[in-house]
């Protein structure tokens, strides 16, 4: 079944959306990402224009993100404390953002900029993630049944000023560090066009020592208005959010967040952290490719006046 | 003003001389509706020559041309740079039209000349108009090519040698493919007759593409009032993020 998609100007069969959207949306569920760094590159491949698939992209996010964070909300897994201070960091950081995007756009080259912030963030956050948790997977085999994990060692984190408790984290700490990370993901999800998931769950599990359970929702709840951000901005000054695009995207979004959701809760912590990391390295290494080997066709077009 | 004049002769006489053979034109239809299951369309472009006077001696040829609206195109060229492919020269090409088609009853060569081609930018080549590359690139209508090559291959450009049907030199008729991304706009048709190469006479007609319905109401509401737009963009994915949720938590707790 075809239809015609009247913002991006195309016609593209409803079940591929449908498709893709229950795809990024099982994602979204199980790892507590947006799925904006997967869904945009995907919309791309079946021939979205790419302001379109950006704006749109974040325009579904907001919707299978939400869906996720009531089931984790009912898990009580959201810390909504941690959540606040995050988004707080987050919103200064994507109006930044957007300031330093159209800075570089001025200069040209940041179509190559976005790709390489793409390669080496994946390629960084992926490479830690995945060697960290085979770590922790083979770790947790040699322990005994019930041996206590240590204690975690007090680092710099601890010993700032301005401590908050936050509770279901069970951590008491000062709320610079999650203000500056929040703040650091929202210029690069400004920039990248993305939720930012991919960088703020590892970022809330190593620097801030948060439990993996904890942090898919958290990271989930703080997406959905920095996503929500985004797709005001795009709507009202590029006007590329296509909503017949999304509506498919999210339908097939929300309900496969709720799937998502359920494997994520029947998985172990570890083995959830390797499987991310192993899909964080998989895009990286696709867009590298990209980037290192010669395309087939060398010129591309820009159609001016238009998007 | 004696230039102008002089130009305008100029412009005049061919049409006066060509009066003797006339285009009378069909069109299954002009116009082109882009609804939601709009997936491409087909136009049957039709019609009789109309004359009279006895058929000249010398074979008739016809050219048909449809044209999208025309907007700039910005094309680049990728090239390796300390082992990864980037983005290095850009040409701007003027104006490339959104859509082009062109068929004919025969061969390009035996249909129309160069210099007629170039008066009435027939061929897809010379319908992209491209004034002025920078300095620095030496290549420019490699540009241009690409620009041609890669619409092409989508459907966008179509050069249909000897695709008209023409009867006894009077009844014609053409079929021309639409891709599904079609562009809004009003697209021209253009129908040339001629003998030898050289124009004899020609027609112009409007095909108006035009989304209507849904379509139309949701892209004028995106560009008017886009921020009812993204509000309600944003409204339907809350709604559809807790209906999914609350489904799932009835079936579940069932």
């Amino acid at each position: 079944m075809q239809t015609y998609l009247p913002i991006a100007e195309v016609s593209v069969n409803a079940f591929l959306l449908l498709g893709l959207g229950g795809l990024v949306g099982i994602l979204s569920g199980m790892f507590g990402v947006g799925g904006g760094f997967l869904i945009t590159p995907l919309l791309f491949f079946i021939g979205i224009p790419p302001a379109v698939a950006v704006a749109t992209g974040a325009n579904q996010i907001v919707a299978s993100s939400f869906s996720a964070v009531l089931a984790h909300f009912r898990r009580r897994t959201v810390d909504l404390a941690m959540g606040s201070v995050l988004l707080t960091g987050g919103l200064v950081g994507s109006g930044l953002g957007v300031f330093v995007f159209n800075y570089l756009k001025s200069l040209g080259q940041v179509d190559l900029l976005v790709r390489l912030c793409y390669v080496i963030f994946l390629g960084v956050v992926g490479a830690l993630m995945f060697v960290e948790s085979l770590n922790a997977l083979r770790k947790a085999r040699k322990a005994q049944v019930g041996a206590r994990p240590p204690r975690r060692p007090r680092t710099l984190v601890h010993a700032l000023p301005f401590k908050m408790r936050f509770r279901t984290s069970g951590q008491y700490m000062s709320v610079i560090p999650p203000l500056m990370i929040g703040l650091a993901v929202g210029v690069l999800a400004a920039i990248m066009g993305v939720g930012g998931g991919f960088i703020m769950v590892p970022a809330m599990i190593y620097l801030l020592g948060m439990p993996t359970k904890v942090v898919v929702g958290t990271s989930l709840f703080q997406i959905i208005f920095v996503t929500a951000f985004t797709t005001m901005l795009h709507a009202t000054t590029n006007q590329t959010v296509d909503i017949v695009l999304a509506v498919y995207l999210i339908l097939g979004g929300v309900i496969g967040a709720q799937i998502g959701t359920q494997i994520g809760l029947k998985l172990k912590a570890e083995q959830l952290r390797v499987l991310l990391a192993a899909l964080v390295l998989a895009v990286c290494g696709k867009l590298a490719l990209e980037l290192l080997i010669q395309p087939a066709e060398l010129y591309n077009l820009t159609e001016l006046g238009r998007h | 003003m004696w230039r102008q004049f002089a130009l305008l002769l100029l412009l005049m006489f061919p049409l006066a001389a060509s009066a003797q053979e006339e285009v009378v034109l069909g069109l299954s239809s002009d116009r082109v509706a882009i609804t939601t299951s709009f997936d491409g369309s087909e136009i049957l472009i039709f019609g009789a020559v109309k004359r009279e006077t006895p058929i000249p001696a010398d074979p008739l040829e016809i050219v048909i041309t449809v044209a999208g609206p025309s907007h700039p195109v910005l094309v680049r060229r990728k090239a390796n740079q300390l082992g990864i492919w980037v983005n290095t020269d850009a040409v701007e090409v003027d104006a490339a039209p959104s859509f082009y088609a062109v068929a004919t009853t025969n061969r390009w060569a035996n249909v129309l000349s160069d210099t007629e081609d170039l008066r009435h930018k027939v061929s897809i080549g010379r319908a992209i108009r491209s004034v002025g590359a920078p300095m620095e690139i030496t290549n420019a209508p490699d540009f241009t090519e690409a620009l041609i090559r890669i619409r092409q291959k989508s459907g966008l450009y179509q050069m249909l040698e000897g695709k008209i049907a023409l009867d006894q030199q009077t009844l014609f008729r053409t079929a021309i493919d639409m891709p599904s991304d079609l562009t809004e706009g009003d697209y021209t048709a253009r129908i040339f007759l001629t003998r030898q190469g050289a124009v004899v006479s020609q027609y112009e007609t409007t095909i108006n593409v035009r989304k209507v319905g849904l379509e139309r109401w949701l892209y004028m509401l995106s560009r008017q009032q886009s921020i009812l737009y993204g509000l309600m963009s944003l409204a339907i994915a809350i709604i559809a993020g807790w209906g999914a949720s609350a489904a799932f938590t009835m079936i579940r707790n069932r």
